[in-house]
């Protein structure tokens, strides 16, 4: 028996749950409910302003959280990869530790933090302040998608910092460069592949997300994912939300598709990486 | 200067570990709180703790989740593996065909992949329930135990190989005993992934719910209710487990490593001992 067959029993796996799954939802998305034949009219709900506009406060919300991340994310991961590497081992871990908690636990822990009973307005209470309304606001939103996602911008930053050989800093430094240069001139440009994978791995589970709006922001803030997920669970096969559903997928994938275009894009070399 | 740079990077590694962890740590200590506001401190209590033991949905939810981790990881692995050993052998442009569908579940956002799943399955008429959550994890684990199996053959040399089977080994001797010796380490990093990957899920069980509930998709409907404090007692058991877990998993590798470097140090004594004589 030739070793290529052992791939058969994937490949039928593969045509009929990845490969079909996807065909089929293209077909929802340009075809009519009641009669099956070709339309637009899906695309053309989809891109109705209201759906717009939640569109754009996705991705202006997606924006704010992944800016937060880089500038925290990348200090913390040049902090790391400029220590000893026993500490360095140690701290990179803690880091990643809460990834390894459940989404919707570590999702709900800040529930009970932005509670207006919770923690936080007790301690500002303390100090005379509040109780201030914390949760359902997009401020909340924010907070929720930077905690889930501020390791996936710290670990691919660190781990490319890690592998510069620190000759050429000192290379640069033996050529009169003072710290601000070697940072703007050398580890910065050095460190970019990193940045943009960093950015795309917080970017797209932010735009993509529903959990974390419908737990933290309550129902007035509607993301992009609610969105298709209401159309799907809410509004059901039978008044069309199935096809509309559809076809807002097909916008969120065409997005996702893009941003991943354009880390290919800077990022040849670099696999991406790995959660482990 | 210096050092004060050093008490400023200090400070912000131990602010940002703070906002890191103190969810965690202000959900396991109210997971002891008698009453049942998060802000009263109502004296210490396992209350809840006794409470979540009871209720049955948690127990079945928590089931699910297992015994679906599990199965998936174990499926996803026989069958990720022999594939990557398939794909491997393949032509460059049959395989990159069949590399570029199987990262699309991995780049495609979760929600995408849950509702296309979901279309499948009505159209498939897979019962609801347990099936198509078991069937779902599966599909989306494979692909990682794929890309964790291909860097490792990529480095095996296909020489050992043919000299096993020049060596008068039949193909599938060879395979057991050259191969899979090489591969095992990434197998086993697909499969953690794996059963990890299927625990941690939500958007795609959530697609897939009816009828079986897994741990996540029961917190999330519980949490859509509002705070309970039942949630925090297991946030607490699970913060718990996964840290043991992994403190076992650095002792059994740092060990490793220790003995292998013991037998490095033997070998390199005997070597300079046979020199010497």
């Amino acid at each position: 028996m030739k070793r290529k067959y052992f791939a058969t029993p994937y490949l039928a796996w593969m045509i009929v749950l990845i490969v079909a799954p996807m065909i089929i939802i293209a077909y929802y998305a340009f075809t009519g409910q009641a009669d099956g034949a070709f339309t637009l009219d899906n695309i053309k709900a989809a891109l109705d302003p209201i759906y717009m506009s939640v569109l754009w406060r996705s991705i202006s919300l997606a924006v704010i959280s992944t800016v937060i991340c880089l500038v925290l994310g990348y200090p913390i991961a040049y902090i790391l990869s400029r220590m000893k590497p026993s500490t360095a081992a140690i701290l990179s871990m803690l880091f990643i530790l809460p990834m390894w908690m459940n989404f919707l636990l570590r999702t709900y822990a800040w529930m009970t933090l932005l509670d207006t009973n919770g923690l936080i307005n007790r301690l500002l209470g303390l100090v005379g302040i509040g109780p201030l309304r914390l949760m359902n606001t997009q401020g909340a939103v924010v907070v929720g998608m930077v905690y889930n996602y501020l390791p996936f911008m710290i670990l691919p930053i660190y781990n490319i910092l890690q592998k510069m050989p620190k000759a050429n800093i000192e290379a640069a430094q033996d050529l009169g460069a003072n710290s601000k240069q070697v940072f703007t001139r050398v580890v910065l440009p050095l460190s970019r592949p990193g940045v943009i994978s960093g950015i795309i791995m917080v970017f797209v589970p932010c735009i993509t997300t529903f959990a974390i709006s419908r737990l933290l922001g309550g129902s007035q803030f509607m993301l992009y994912g609610d969105l298709i997920e209401t159309q799907f669970l809410s509004v059901g096969q039978a008044y069309g939300g199935w096809n509309v559903g559809a076809a807002l997928s097909c916008i969120m994938m065409v997005l996702v598709f893009i941003c991943l275009g354009i880390t290919n894009h800077f990022d040849k070399d670099s696999s991406g990486g790995t959660l482990i | 200067m210096k050092r004060e740079h050093r008490f400023l990077k200090g400070l912000f590694i131990g602010i940002m570990l703070v906002f890191l962890y103190a969810p965690i740590i202000v959900m396991i200590v109210y997971s002891f709180n008698a009453s049942r506001t998060m802000g009263n401190w109502g004296g210490f209590s396992t209350e809840w703790y006794g409470a979540l033991f009871r209720d049955r949905d948690i127990l079945a939810a928590l089931e699910v989740t297992l015994s679906v981790a599990v199965i998936s990881s174990i499926v996803a692995t026989l069958l990720g593996t022999t594939a990557a050993i398939g794909i491997h052998s393949m032509k460059r442009r049959t395989r990159n065909v069949i590399l570029t569908t199987t990262n699309l579940p991995v780049v495609n956002p979760d929600l995408v992949t849950g509702i296309s799943l979901m279309f499948a399955f009505s159209i498939l008429m897979v019962p609801q329930g347990y099936t198509r959550l078991l069937l779902a994890h599966i599909t989306f684990n494979i692909p990682y135990v794929i890309l964790s199996v291909m860097p490792k053959l990529r480095q095996t040399s296909d020489s050992l190989y043919e000299a096993a089977l020049d060596l008068g080994a039949k193909p599938s001797y060879a395979l057991r005993k050259v191969v899979l010796p090489q591969i095992a380490p990434g197998i086993v990093s697909g499969m953690i992934l794996a059963f990890t990957l299927s625990v941690d899920d939500f958007v795609i069980s959530f697609f897939c719910q009816q009828g079986a509930q897994n741990l996540s998709t029961y917190i999330y409907s519980l949490a859509r209710r509002g705070i309970n404090p039942k949630i925090n007692a297991l946030s607490a058991i699970m913060f718990v487990v996964v840290l043991a877990l992994l403190l076992l998993v650095n002792v059994i590798s740092s060990q490793n490593t220790e003995e292998a470097k013991a037998k490095r140090r033997e070998k390199k004594r005997r070597r300079m001992a046979a020199a010497e004589a």
